[in-house]
């Protein structure tokens, strides 16, 4: 089958399962032609067929950063939320400042948690060198405070990010390094939930 | 957008309720206005006020007369009773316990819930008698949409007050008409027996067609923290924040609630699976 007619088979779809079987299989075709159509599907307030097509802009990476970012300046909040998603999959830095926001401020605690994840998620060596140090400390300090957030889950994804971000900077930003591993530690030991603190050790172990 | 449907609402009425202050809620317990009298019981169990002063009033409340539906039922010892779970003072056993008698159905459920969270195995005699009569009795009443007994609620107090002495009673209930009340049997006998049977049950549930069915069988594999169903909770049509609730409860189940718990192989397999869905 073309790209054509699996574009045309989701925009005639007319059920919410022949909706997610076409975004299933346009996403599956891995083209960039795809790219529209799979942003367009976030606003159609069709949470199956929305996932479909953020794991479809997640495959491809970075040919849908911009086209996503356009996205965002658009008025449909749920489009919004699995934009920041898909940006948070596909952890291009050029996410970042979208990532950087939504994960200390967004109101719904699934954007909140899905930003917090793609902070620890980003791809470093894509951005230039001179602006590394500064937009690596930034996501520090946010992802400290999205640890702090009120619900737990975001908590738990915040450390996910924390652990993500620590690998990447363990050579080159050792003291900050520290820093984490001291701040997963004071977690592991202090947060009112179990399953947070437990994240918060795996995460220790991890970074050894 | 249902992924976050459930997780807006929490906020939303906060500045309504802050007008009020634990003087005032309690007083209005007694308030001319019944509106006033529901508001306050619901406040006093939102904000878990556990003063004696607040139980004290509300167990009274559970005997009250002026607030009525059209149908019979009574809003205010619903709400009373549903608050009074969630203080966590004992004090309010006998009197729920005598509420599983009251007319009114969701005057029972709430006290059914309500000392499932008290954890005071008093009320399990009171318990089993609602079950009296088995599957032949558990039918709708004529005309509404709820049973004779809310059996889930029931089911769900005794399998979490460990009421081994139960077990000839709810086991009928794992082969109930309704799904919910099915569920909460096979929960429970979960939690009695320990028998993977029971459980696997539940994970054959996640795969039916009703989104709110699975979105319950999610919840109570959740909450009896059933490892086997870690992968299937994980893969289930249903949002990720509700999945990542029920992971928890099976992670937590995995953890000794010490400052120096290990992690346990299983334990890190089910983190490998809530991190996949943040």
């Amino acid at each position: 089958m073309t790209i054509q007619t699996l574009i045309q088979a989701v925009e005639k779809a007319d059920s919410a399962n022949t909706l997610l079987n076409a975004v299933s299989a346009l996403a599956q075709a891995n083209s960039v032609e795809a790219i529209p159509t799979l942003i367009k599907v976030l606003g159609y307030n069709n949470p199956g067929a929305a996932v479909a097509a953020v794991d479809g802009l997640t495959q491809l990476g970075e040919p849908a950063v911009i086209p996503l970012l356009e996205q965002l300046d658009g008025y449909n909040y749920g489009a919004r939320a699995w934009a920041v998603r898909a940006l948070s999959g596909i952890g291009d830095p050029r996410g970042l400042e979208v990532l950087l926001e939504s994960a200390g401020s967004d109101f719904a605690l699934s954007v909140r948690r899905a930003a917090a994840r793609g902070l620890g998620n980003i791809h470093w060596d894509k951005l230039p060198a001179e602006k590394l140090a500064d937009a690596q400390f930034e996501t520090f300090k946010m992802l400290q405070k999205t640890s702090e957030d009120q619900e737990w889950i975001v908590r738990y994804a915040a450390i996910f990010g924390l652990e993500g971000l620590a690998i990447a900077i363990q050579k080159t930003q050792p003291e900050w390094f520290i820093n984490i591993q001291e701040h997963l530690q004071k977690i592991g030991n202090i947060d009112e939930v179990l399953a947070v603190r437990a994240r918060a050790k795996w995460a220790i172990q991890k970074l050894g | 957008m249902a992924d976050f449907g459930v997780e807006s609402t929490e906020n939303n009425s906060i500045q309504e309720e802050e007008s009020l202050t634990i003087e005032q809620a309690i007083a209005n317990l007694c308030h001319e206005e019944l509106g006033r009298r529901y508001y306050a019981a619901w406040w006093l169990g939102r904000f878990r006020v556990n003063e004696p002063a607040a139980v004290d009033a509300l167990i009274l409340a559970l005997k009250d007369e002026s607030d009525r539906t059209e149908e019979g039922g009574y809003p205010l010892r619903r709400n009373a009773a549903r608050a009074l779970g969630k203080l966590g003072d004992k004090r309010a056993v006998s009197a729920l316990i005598e509420c599983l008698d009251c007319a009114d159905v969701y005057v029972r459920e709430a006290a059914a819930q309500s000392l499932e969270q008290l954890g005071d195995n008093s009320c399990i005699p009171a318990l089993i008698k609602l079950l009296e009569g088995g599957l032949e009795v558990a039918q709708f009443v004529p005309g509404k949409p709820y049973l004779v007994q809310p059996y889930d609620a029931i089911l769900e107090a005794l399998g979490s007050l460990k009421a081994t002495v139960a077990i000839p009673f709810i086991q009928p209930f794992v082969d109930h008409f309704v799904p919910k009340v099915r569920y909460a049997a096979l929960r429970a006998m979960y939690q009695l027996t320990g028998e993977n049977s029971y459980g696997d049950r539940l994970i054959e549930a996640l795969k039916g067609k009703d989104l709110t069915l699975r979105r319950t069988a999610l919840m109570d594999l959740g909450a009896i923290g059933y490892l086997p169903g870690a992968k299937a909770i994980a893969e289930t049509l249903a949002e990720n924040s509700l999945k990542l609730i029920a992971l928890k409860g099976v992670l937590e189940h995995q953890l000794t609630d010490t400052s120096d718990f290990n992690l346990s192989e299983s334990a890190i397999e089910v983190m490998e699976l809530m991190d996949s869905l943040l």
